[in-house]
């Protein structure tokens, strides 16, 4: 236990502030109305992977981290699509998954934001449309945020994610 | 050479069989042997006999005639059987009833390209769900790339789980969209009480096409797609398409390179168990090593991208070297991480070894014997936890491993902990071949001019990724385009791994045995 401790005391804090540029902080401040107003400072996630390569899913997690912290804005990653303010989808939609995606999303309480993370939910990426996919997450569901990337790094996932938040008006 | 032996002792062990030992340099540095349909089975069953291990199979659809591969490895030797196949009905005897292993691998040839297995004692579908008909085989060359799919594919109802009959035994149906941030597949427990009974894993969720996708795309072309076939994997994946690539241009890959690539997949290596390590941790409730992990990963990551240009390091490769050249204060910045990590690690991994609660939850948890893992042709981490200690660095090294000294930890426990053990391990053995490499990088060019083979070129591709041995066929077409690919990720054993290794463990032990084991989704799905 004492080893531990020693631990967490030596490392201590590594969360970053974001990143400084005029633009997201005043993105910080939307956030927080947003969220204050609208989701009473909670922000729940439902994330899908659709048909991904596994490699969006690590920089996913990799906002969780001690970096990035990603629970310091009140947003956090649930279990089940009830709980969720938004579906986080990565990958292609393989055609296996379609219906688990349209089910998930059907899931949902109104209004749900649907983010679609990567190059493969942006735009088909590498993999596109075919006899197994069905490309972009635009081809099977409204998509409300695109985060490019082929992953997207958590930066660049947390500011996507903060930018649909600041994007959900009532 | 080994692989010579290896030939002639399964020649001795069928007299009256024609094999024609033969070697092809693209395939080199296995040895070819060609055998009729009817023999195939004979080949598999003195394989095994002689304790050699099935790798993989895949079918190349040649414009002519198809062809089945099979690789088997002793001791380090590979021999590739090879037969004809009629392309108006192809059929091939089943290897799954001598090779566990190759159970699943050869039901998603059936689904692609409508081969017969003849003996399968496995009737059912694998990678393919509702998404196209039984009849229709995706991967068949006259079949077009967008298929004929329904608008809206129905969701795999259907499938026929094996069914456990008794009393108290209730199901319990997970996936594909599991609670936690992951890739998607099913599992179907049967349970007593808290107990698990039986697993079965249901994969092919995230089929996206990728052999298909492969065929017409020139050398950079597939090494995009390789570097996706499993994100975790990248560089494994990459540098076994540029070796089969290579191999069949008869390309040589200056030295640097080679050095180059190799610090890329201990990288890799780093990176992944890192990750487990945290998850295996988290997985009991430890989230202390998580976070630790985690924020060690993450500095790990950034490295990689400040240096290599992409945090998992994505696309780092070209056919014939790497994209990025390492300067002096990048070889610094390297020893000084490398030095940094080994002392941050060292109390961690004291902590882990040595906490009462997580020796609870991990030792005992998820074994797997060596028996099993030797069936199941497991590779990698699982195998060397369960006792196997097969790594391609040491055993069948290729450039640049073959002058460098690769420590393979073993392990024979089975169980979570030696899983995790083996990965720890890994990280001292990997810092230290870093070090080596940086040490004495060759001078010179980082990439040399790629000039694509000639119609009817092929080459195999065979490095020790972080899951294990990884492995990419390739043949050529006209004008330089790719014809066939088939990459064969090491996380496809797993899967059996998982299903034989869980039962007798409760379902909340669950996910830190799945995580312990760690296999691809993505890269078996393709
Ligand atoms: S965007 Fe890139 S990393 Fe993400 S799933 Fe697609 S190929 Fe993989």
């Amino acid at each position: 236990m004492l080893r531990i401790l020693h631990r967490v005391i030596t490392t201590g804090t590594l969360t970053e502030p974001l990143d400084t540029s005029a633009s997201l902080e005043s993105l910080g401040i939307e956030v927080r109305r947003t969220l204050g107003a609208r989701y009473a400072g909670s922000f729940a996630i439902r994330h899908v992977d659709a048909g991904s390569c596994n490699g969006c899913e690590l920089e996913i997690h990799a906002l969780g981290n001690p970096y990035h912290d990603l629970e310091r804005f009140g947003v956090r990653f649930v279990a089940s699509p009830r709980h969720a303010d938004a579906l986080l989808v990565t990958g292609v939609v393989s055609r296996h998954m379609q219906e688990a995606l349209l089910r998930a999303h059907a899931a949902m309480a109104k209004p749900g934001l649907v983010i679609a993370a990567g190059a493969c939910a942006c735009d088909g990426g590498e993999f596109g449309a075919n006899y197994a996919s069905l490309g972009a997450v635009a081809n099977v569901l409204p998509v409300d945020v695109r985060i490019p990337g082929c992953p997207p790094p958590p930066a660049l996932l947390l500011r996507g994610l903060l930018a649909a938040l600041g994007r959900a008006t009532p | 050479m080994m692989a010579q032996a290896f030939a002639e002792r399964l020649r001795a062990a069928l007299p009256g069989v024609a094999l024609s030992p033969r070697t092809e340099s693209g395939l080199m540095p296995a040895m070819v042997l060609a055998v009729s349909a009817a023999d195939w089975a004979a080949l598999g069953t003195a394989a095994h006999a002689l304790g050699a291990r099935w790798a993989a199979c895949w079918v190349d659809p040649e414009p002519d005639h198809w062809r089945a591969w099979v690789l088997y490895e002793q001791g380090g030797a590979y021999v590739l059987a090879q037969t004809l196949l009629d392309p108006r009905a192809p059929r091939l005897p089943s290897l799954a009833a001598v090779y566990a292993a190759a159970d699943r691998p050869e039901r998603a040839i059936r689904d692609l390209l409508g081969v017969d297995f003849e003996g399968h004692p496995d009737a059912r579908r694998w990678l393919r769900h509702q998404a196209w008909r039984a009849q229709e085989h995706p991967l068949r060359p006259e079949q077009p790339l967008a298929g004929a799919p329904p608008a809206r594919a129905p969701a795999d109802t259907g499938y026929p789980f094996r069914r456990i009959a008794g009393d108290a035994v209730h199901e319990v149906a997970v996936g594909p969209i599991h609670a936690g941030t992951i890739e998607p597949g099913h599992f179907r427990f049967a349970a007593v009480g808290e107990q698990a009974l039986t697993l079965e894993t249901r994969l092919g969720y995230t089929h996206r096409g990728v052999e298909k996708l492969a065929v017409g795309r020139d050398a950079e072309g597939l090494l995009r797609l390789a570097a996706r076939v499993a994100g975790d994997s990248t560089v494994a994946h990459a540098w076994a398409a540029c070796m089969a690539m290579e191999r069949a241009a008869g390309c040589a890959v200056p030295a640097r390179a080679l050095a180059l690539r190799a610090l890329l997949a201990e990288r890799e290596r780093v990176a992944n168990h890192l990750g487990d390590v945290g998850g295996i941790a988290n997985d009991v409730g430890f989230s202390f090593a998580q976070m630790q992990f985690g924020a060690l990963r993450e500095r790990w990551q950034r490295r990689s991208a400040v240096l290599f240009g992409h945090r998992l390091l994505m696309d780092a490769l070209c056919a014939g070297g790497v994209r990025t050249d390492l300067d002096l204060a990048g070889t610094q910045a390297l020893l000084q991480d490398h030095a940094r990590l080994r002392a941050e690690l060292a109390p961690l991994v004291d902590i882990l070894l040595d906490h009462p609660s997580l020796e609870d939850r991990l030792v005992g948890a998820g074994v797997l014997g060596t028996a099993d893992a030797r069936a199941l042709g497991c590779l990698g981490y699982l195998g060397r936890a369960s006792g196997l200690a097969f790594d391609l660095r040491r055993d069948a090294p290729y450039p640049p491993y073959d002058r460098l000294p690769v420590r393979v930890p073993l392990y024979d426990s089975g169980d979570v902990a030696a899983r995790m053990r083996v990965r720890l391990d890994e990280i001292d053995v990997a810092l230290e071949l870093m070090d080596t490499l940086l040490a004495a990088l060759p001078p010179g060019p980082v990439s040399t001019h790629w000039e694509a083979p000639p119609a009817g070129a092929r080459g195999l591709g065979l490095v020790e990724g972080w899951r294990g041995e990884t492995l990419a066929f390739v043949r050529f077409g006209a004008d330089g385009r790719v014809a066939r690919y088939a990459p064969r990720d090491p996380g496809v054993f797993a899967w059996p791994a998982l299903e034989r290794l869980l039962p007798g463990n409760i379902i909340p032990d669950f996910p830190v045995c799945n995580k312990s084991v760690n296999g691809s989704y993505a890269g078996g799905d393709l």
